[in-house]
């Protein structure tokens, strides 16, 4: 059982050329930081290492993080530029009882984050529900579909905190 | 009964066509609907529930009240479906079941024929019903029909083979094929019965009763598999295949597969109850015997013998109710790799009894 | 040589006796042996997570119910205390008891309604009757405590609803005594028929290590033998002061984690569950259940991930307050949704009416599934 400094001390130690950040300033909880490209990396060492033994991701969430620019429209709903979208890896070891969450963030205008789905398999669905949310790609991905949206939703993703509903969806009128 | 009514009538044409007609309004209709009824009160009451208690008294009318909405129905046919063989699959399958009742006898004094080869009939011509499923099923042009259709002929083609081979045995003791002598050898009491050994005292009597009972555990369950019933229901297994081979039907077509199925039911259990417990033999003498009128003894026949066939339906509807239902695999595994053995085996020790 | 024979694809829903809800299994089938399946999800699909951010704290309550709505006071229970975390208020030791109660009776109807169903899609109509028939007693209680049937809206932040009234506690004891012996009979009519068995034994076996990867929790992890329950592992609210077992599969009657072994961990867990309820039943304290109800419910910046044990397993909340009275990110981690995951490598290799038992076996609510 280690505590998140200790976890995070381990990672330093063994990507001592990664950026990684540790994030105690919320109240609740501490997260560690990690590039979006190199999470994979990471993550197979948190599973493998062992010391960690993290074999269970809990959760995998996206989240906009809503902190680009905000402009105003004419009929006053908000378009977000720049910024950053995030992911949130919740991490826990059957055998060992620790936990961690881990945060990676990509850039929104092409947000693109290394797929964790070939070391947990949870994060197939929930990839692919992050991918239909937030349009986030997780890159090698083996079927990056929409999950909860119909197949052929167009390029817009409901979750981010400046969705406009369409005005028309197969010849139906959406705002009613 | 046909020279009565033809000389009652005086027109040999129309005494066929009400002796024909005869079994069906009398017997099968007011059955199915007793049945059907019967079996939503058999289940809620071991379901800690009432069942239909609107449409009369203990709900007693609901199945008329049912035929009558399924007649209204709107009778649909798929787009996609071959609409002739569509049309005529659930005829088929009824008159399939229809037919195996003219040879039945209900008492002795009321048998549609009295055919030399009433057994072997009812076995030729119940398995004409397969026809009837593979069609109805090819012709919905849908998938879970195609599968139940495919998984229905396969069942009921295996359970023919055991279904047989304990038929054959009993022709063995018997010596006929008629379901009327088999019926007449057991008169007396319930120890002339088959299942007791038959009515011929000696030896034979008593080796014969284990062998009539495991005979006659196989019979049941290969004909209640041939009528696809719980535990055997897999072609139309609801939780898994829809409907199976009647997913398509509506109206009128979907309640001749309901009515085929019920009057199935009843045809087996009377095979069941005549060749192995006396067929519309009393267990206990007659009244008529006993006050010495003669004409009541035939209706005291068929009492006896429906009370007998309402039975072996009754204990179908129990096991539906109670039991789970067992996978394809698993089905045919019980029909090849154990009742058609112990069928052969029971086969072969009968008769070597038989020659003692 | 062999026949070649040519593969159908067998749609499987949306609309199907089977498939506990709205939900599309694409099959490929060769005769009738599964070549390949893959779940279509996302027609109950009700934008919970983007409702949560345009609402308060508490009137995200309602929307948890509509979740999992056949453990609704479950879904209640772990969001309410993911914002209490958030906001580092202590809930008064009699709602702490009441919840665990009813979160428990709530485990008990969840499990009937799993185990019944399962019943039913083998073909064995009549257990899962006789379950509802027991059910409907946990329901009313619900209903006499806090006036719905199904969804309760009962925990609120800090608080209860409503308190128990006086008669609740004499008869939840009367339906403890009542439901034990009907467990048996459960056993005596399902669990241990010889038909049951052949068809859930061996039958979609889900190996302990897939189990972890595919992020299996609640009964289907323990049927694969792990003894891993959030009660006991990271308890929450008051669960480390009751006595209870953790149920695992043992392969019992053929492998450990096969579909046997899911359904017969539920059977046991509720009994566990009136074990539960028992203790806190006779230590429930007095006091007031609305005491420490904040007014105004405005949680500091800060994200908490907090996760209860729900009937069907690890349910999580991922919240993320930016300070202001509606959260900023509520994600919820559904286990339905995670357990389906498992569905395509689990039916490999087997028959079309096995995919009803395996997926009975894990079962799920769709509703939970597409939130």
């Amino acid at each position: 059982m280690k505590n998140p400094e200790e976890i995070l001390e381990l990672i330093k130690s063994n990507f001592p050329d990664f950026e990684v950040t540790f994030d105690s300033s919320m109240p609740v909880e501490p997260i560690i930081s990690i590039d979006p490209v190199k999470i994979h990396l990471v993550a197979q060492f948190l599973k493998t290492n062992e010391e960690l033994l993290f074999d269970s991701l809990m959760s995998l969430s996206g989240v906009d993080d809503a902190n680009g620019t905000k402009t105003k429209e004419e009929d006053g709903t908000e378009t977000i530029t720049g910024g950053t979208l995030s992911v949130y890896y919740h991490l826990h070891s059957t055998s060992l009882k620790h936990k961690i969450t881990l945060r990676t963030s990509s850039n929104r205008e092409n947000p693109e984050i290394e797929s964790v789905e070939n070391i947990w398999k949870t994060a197939d669905w929930h990839e692919r529900e992050a991918f239909d949310m937030f349009g986030i790609i997780f890159l090698n991905h083996p079927d990056l579909r929409r999950i909860l949206m119909p197949y052929d939703w167009e390029d817009t993703y409901p979750l981010r905190k400046d969705y406009k509903n369409p005005e028309f969806y197969h010849g139906m009128k959406v705002p009613y | 009964m046909y020279e009565f009514l033809t000389n009652l009538i005086g027109n040999e044409v129309l005494a066929w066509i009400i002796i024909a007609a005869l079994p069906l309004f009398v017997v099968i209709l007011p059955y199915a609907l007793v049945a059907i009824w019967l079996e939503r009160k058999v289940s809620a009451h071991m379901q800690d529930r009432l069942g239909p208690m609107i449409t009369g008294w203990h709900g007693w009318l609901q199945s008329f009240a049912d035929v009558l909405k399924l007649l209204q129905k709107e009778d649909l046919v798929p787009a996609e479906a071959d609409k002739k063989l569509f049309n005529i699959a659930p005829a088929l399958v009824f008159t399939a079941s229809y037919a195996a009742f003219a040879v039945i006898p209900f008492s002795s004094g009321f048998i549609g024929s009295g055919a030399e080869i009433g057994i072997f009939f009812i076995l030729a011509v119940s398995s004409f019903a397969v026809a009837g499923i593979l069609m109805g099923g090819w012709a919905s042009n849908n998938k879970y029909s195609l599968i139940g259709a495919m998984r229905a002929v396969a069942q009921i083609i295996s359970y023919e083979i055991p279904t047989a081979l304990v038929v054959l045995s009993m022709v063995m003791i018997t010596g006929t094929l008629s379901l009327e002598k088999i019926s007449a050898m057991q008169t007396g009491y319930f120890w002339n019965w088959f299942i007791f050994g038959g009515p011929e005292w000696g030896l034979t009597k008593f080796l014969l009763i284990p062998f009539m009972l495991v005979g006659f555990l196989i019979l049941y369950m290969s004909t209640l598999a041939e009528v696809n019933r719980t535990p055997f229901d897999i072609p139309e297994a609801e939780s898994e295949l829809v409907g199976g081979y009647h997913t398509e039907y509506s109206g009128m077509k979907f309640a001749m597969f309901f009515l085929a199925e019920y009057a199935n039911m009843f045809a087996v259990s009377a095979i069941v109850s005549i060749i192995f417990f006396g067929g519309y033999q009393s267990p206990v003498g007659y009244l008529g015997d006993l006050f010495g009128v003669s004409w009541l003894i035939p209706f005291e026949q068929l009492f006896w013998f429906v009370a007998k066939g309402l039975f072996f339906v009754f204990v179908q509807m129990w096991l539906r109710w109670t039991l789970p239902r067992l996978r394809v695999d698993q089905l045919m595994n019980l029909c090849w790799k154990y009742l058609i053995p112990y069928s052969i085996a029971n086969l072969i020790i009968i008769g070597l009894i038989s020659l003692i | 040589m062999a026949l070649k024979t040519e593969e159908m694809i067998l749609n499987m829903g949306p609309q199907h006796p089977s498939t506990h809800g709205v939900l599309r299994l694409e099959l490929e089938i060769e005769g009738e042996l599964i070549k390949n399946v893959k779940p279509h999800i996302g027609y109950l699909h009700r934008c919970f997570e983007k409702h949560a951010e345009a609402m308060t704290y508490p009137q995200v309550i309602p929307y948890t119910d509509r979740m999992d709505y056949l453990a609704s006071m479950y879904n209640n229970f772990g969001y309410v205390v993911a914002v209490e975390k958030l906001l580092g208020i202590e809930v008064p030791e009699r709602v702490q008891y009441i919840r665990v109660i009813m979160g428990e009776l709530q485990r008990i109807a969840s499990h009937q309604v799993a185990i019944g169903t399962y019943g039913l899609d083998l073909g064995a109509f009549t257990p899962f009757l006789y379950l509802f028939r027991d059910r409907e007693k946990i329901l009313t209680l619900f209903e006499e405590t806090c006036g719905a049937r199904l969804l309760y809206n009962y925990m609120w932040v800090g608080g209860l609803s409503h308190d128990i009234h006086p008669d609740f506690i004499r008869k939840t004891k009367e339906f403890v005594q009542y439901f034990r012996p009907n467990i048996q009979e459960v056993n005596n009519l399902l669990t241990f028929n010889k038909i049951f068995i052949e068809r859930t034994a061996n039958v979609g076996i889900l190996p302990l290590d897939a189990a972890i990867n595919f992020g299996m929790t609640g009964p289907n992890l323990r049927a694969s033998g792990l003894a891993f329950d959030i009660r006991k592992e990271d308890p929450y609210s008051i669960y480390d002061r009751f006595d209870f077992d953790i149920p695992v599969g043992k392969g019992t009657v053929g492998t450990v984690g096969d579909c046997w072994d899911r359904y017969y961990v539920r059977v046991l867990e509720m009994e566990q569950s009136l074990r539960i309820i028992e203790q806190a039943l006779d230590q429930i304290p007095e006091g007031d259940v609305q005491s420490a109800i904040p007014k105004r419910i405005k949680p500091p910046k800060g994200s908490v991930y907090t996760r209860v044990e729900n009937p069907r397993g690890e349910l999580g909340y991922f919240i993320i307050s930016d300070g202001s009275t509606s959260p900023f990110r509520v994600k919820v981690r559904a286990p339905s949704f995670v357990s389906l995951s498992v569905m395509g490598e689990l039916c490999k290799g087997h028959l079309v009416s096995d995919v009803v038992a395996i997926l009975g076996s894990i079962d799920i609510v769709l509703g939970e599934v597409d939130r």
